[in-house]
């Protein structure tokens, strides 16, 4: 017995070993956008793997140089991108939110038919609307950060309405009939009774969107008027494919710049996260 | 039964019609935006694949011809192809290694937090940015031999494969920690007591209680195959291309995603009709799959 509780535990530290072997793997692809991103440009191609020494270093020229690299101010790329994800996540959780309770609560057949088509929405790969909502979203002036937020509440409504209902669905009446009775109309039952009871989905359903919204390169490249509005993906891509010649130096630390805020924001919601993740596999 | 049947009635007075009258509010900016944002450009979209049309405004109706002409060109059989070995092969290497990394982390190891949370966090990157992180690296690899990612297309496709594989297996592993961690502990001891050894606790007990995950993962992976798009684009942008003797090129690492996209926006503005006729073949394979994946997950909820 003693044996097999020693192999066992000898078994777990190799598991160790591994993976901490395996981790420094999985890292290895970032650390080499933090090294290359001090080199300069020549040397990202010729010298990818190597610390910058005395002759690659660039210092912080590749940031310096990348804020208005490829004709475009970086800082305004970060503003849009913030601009269009908060407004977007905001919009989506407060309007499927109320759909998605008066759906459960009145349930009338324009209800099903609305929730059945919110489900349908999600099997729907952008490509399939891509041209269209393009035009769309041009004709309606939809086409600017202020105004995209509402394709993406139109685009996105699928998954976020889907999982309110879920939710909306298991928590018991008598709570809003004790508001009702109370004398609350639904606007405050809703926001004062309801919306604090959905907070965990709330939370699940933002990390989803912001998620989504914040890495969204297709939608955005298509919709927006792309001279004069580029989020941080089309920003990237336009650096990396223009023709002529590639400042890789730079666009490494342009990575890098977009990539902490992303890495900060996992590291103190990671619960939140992970447990958005789990709820949000029903997607196909 | 008595309780819920009075709730019932007490809901579509009290709090029933009081909400109906809310519907400007409640429901009405949320059906806008999704008659803008989706039904519409659906629909549109739809109908255009029945028409010869460089602008929506200017269509003209050729029935079923963009499908005849889709069907019938070379490179969207190809990506369809290249496309469907792509997903199979990254089906396998992520469910395989995700769950073997899920089923190691839930056995109690030191540092079992800290490597959830390493292998979890390519997902928080966006696919352009990752596709751009890996031309890097192999580049810098194959540059030691004066060659590409974009000189070769097993290059192409391995690069893809182990970028997707790197990015999608943290996802997958979430999924299957969850449904490992529902799997009951009586079970499991049952079994030990039974003296079952650590294979066949695992291959009698633990698989057959997370199937659901096992389904759920495996058509996430392979949907997600098929619908790749950004890392597509960053990292090999369909190079190589192969000229064929009439002319036409074949871009050798395209997805069937790219390959609509660049119908769409290509030179050929004519071929717009044919791009969303593609499109809508693209939008039935991939709620195909949706559809069979639901059928499975309710069939395995039934046997339970």
């Amino acid at each position: 017995m003693k044996g097999a509780f020693q192999k066992e535990k000898f078994g777990k530290t190799l598991t160790t070993v591994l993976f901490t072997a395996l981790s420094v793997i999985y890292v290895f692809p970032v650390l080499m956008v933090v090294i290359n991103s001090f080199k300069k440009n020549t040397f990202v191609k010729t010298d990818t793997f190597g610390i910058p020494n005395g002759e690659s270093h660039a210092g912080f020229d590749n940031f310096i140089n990348g804020m208005t690299f490829g004709g475009y101010p970086f800082s305004k790329s970060v503003i849009y991108s913030i601009v269009i994800t908060i407004l977007g996540t905001i919009l989506i959780l407060l309007f499927t939110s109320m759909a998605a309770w008066y759906i459960s609560r009145v349930d009338s057949l324009a209800c099903r038919i609305v929730y059945y088509g919110c489900v349908f929405s999600m099997v729907v790969p952008f490509q399939m609307v891509m041209f269209t909502l393009s035009k769309t979203a041009d004709t309606l002036k939809l086409n600017t950060p202020w105004t995209i937020p509402v394709i993406y509440l139109g685009f996105g409504a699928g998954l976020a309405v889907f999982m309110f209902v879920g939710f909306v669905k298991g928590i018991p009446l008598d709570i809003e009939e004790a508001a009702a009775i109370d004398g609350c109309n639904p606007f405050r039952t809703y926001f004062s009774v309801v919306l604090p009871m959905m907070k965990p989905t709330m939370i699940s359903v933002a990390i989803l969107e912001i998620m989504w919204i914040w890495n969204d390169y297709l939608l955005p490249y298509l919709v927006l008027d792309r001279t004069e509005y580029r989020t941080i993906p089309i920003h990237i891509q336009y650096l990396k494919g223009s023709y002529g010649t590639v400042d890789l130096g730079a666009t490494m630390a342009l990575i890098l710049l977009s990539i902490i805020p992303v890495i900060i924001f996992y590291l103190t919601c990671q619960k939140h996260i992970i447990k958005g993740v789990a709820a949000g596999a029903v997607k196909g | 039964m008595k309780r819920s049947h009075d709730s019932a009635a007490v809901n579509s007075d009290m709090i029933r019609k009081p909400i109906q009258r809310w519907a400007p509010l409640f429901l009405v900016p949320m059906v806008a935006s999704f008659l803008i944002g989706f039904v519409w450009p659906f629909c549109h979209g739809l109908f255009l694949s029945f028409c010869k049309f460089k602008t929506t405004s200017n269509w003209e109706w050729v029935g079923i011809s963009n499908y005849e002409k889709a069907l019938a060109d070379q490179s969207f059989m190809y990506s369809f192809g290249f496309t469907a070995v792509f997903a199979i092969v990254s089906l396998v290497l992520i469910n395989v290694f995700a769950f073997a990394v899920a089923y190691a982390l839930t056995q109690k190891i030191k540092g079992a937090n800290l490597f959830r949370t390493v292998f979890f966090m390519p997902n928080l990157i966006g696919g352009i940015v990752l596709g751009y992180i890996w031309s890097m690296i192999f580049d810098g690899f194959l540059g030691y031999y004066q060659t590409s990612i974009l000189m070769d297309k097993e290059w192409g496709f391995w690069g893809l494969i182990i970028l997707t594989c790197w990015q999608q297996i943290g996802y997958m592993m979430i999924i299957y920690i969850a449904g490992l961690q529902a799997v009951p502990e009586d079970m499991l001891e049952a079994a030990k007591i039974d003296g079952a050894n650590g294979w066949q606790t695992l291959f009698k007990v633990t698989i057959p209680n997370v199937m659901p995950s096992i389904t759920i993962c495996t058509f996430l992976s392979l949907t997600n195959g098929f619908k790749l798009f950004d890392q597509n684009l960053a990292l090999t942008n369909g190079y190589p291309f192969v000229i064929n003797p009439d002319g036409t090129a074949v871009r050798t690492t395209e997805m069937l995603a790219l390959n609509i996209y660049n119908t769409f926006y290509g030179q050929n503005t004519a071929s717009r009709g044919v791009a969303q006729a593609k499109a809508v073949l693209f939008f039935i394979l991939v709620a195909t799959l949706a559809i069979a994946q639901l059928t499975a997950t309710r069939k395995k909820e039934v046997q339970q």
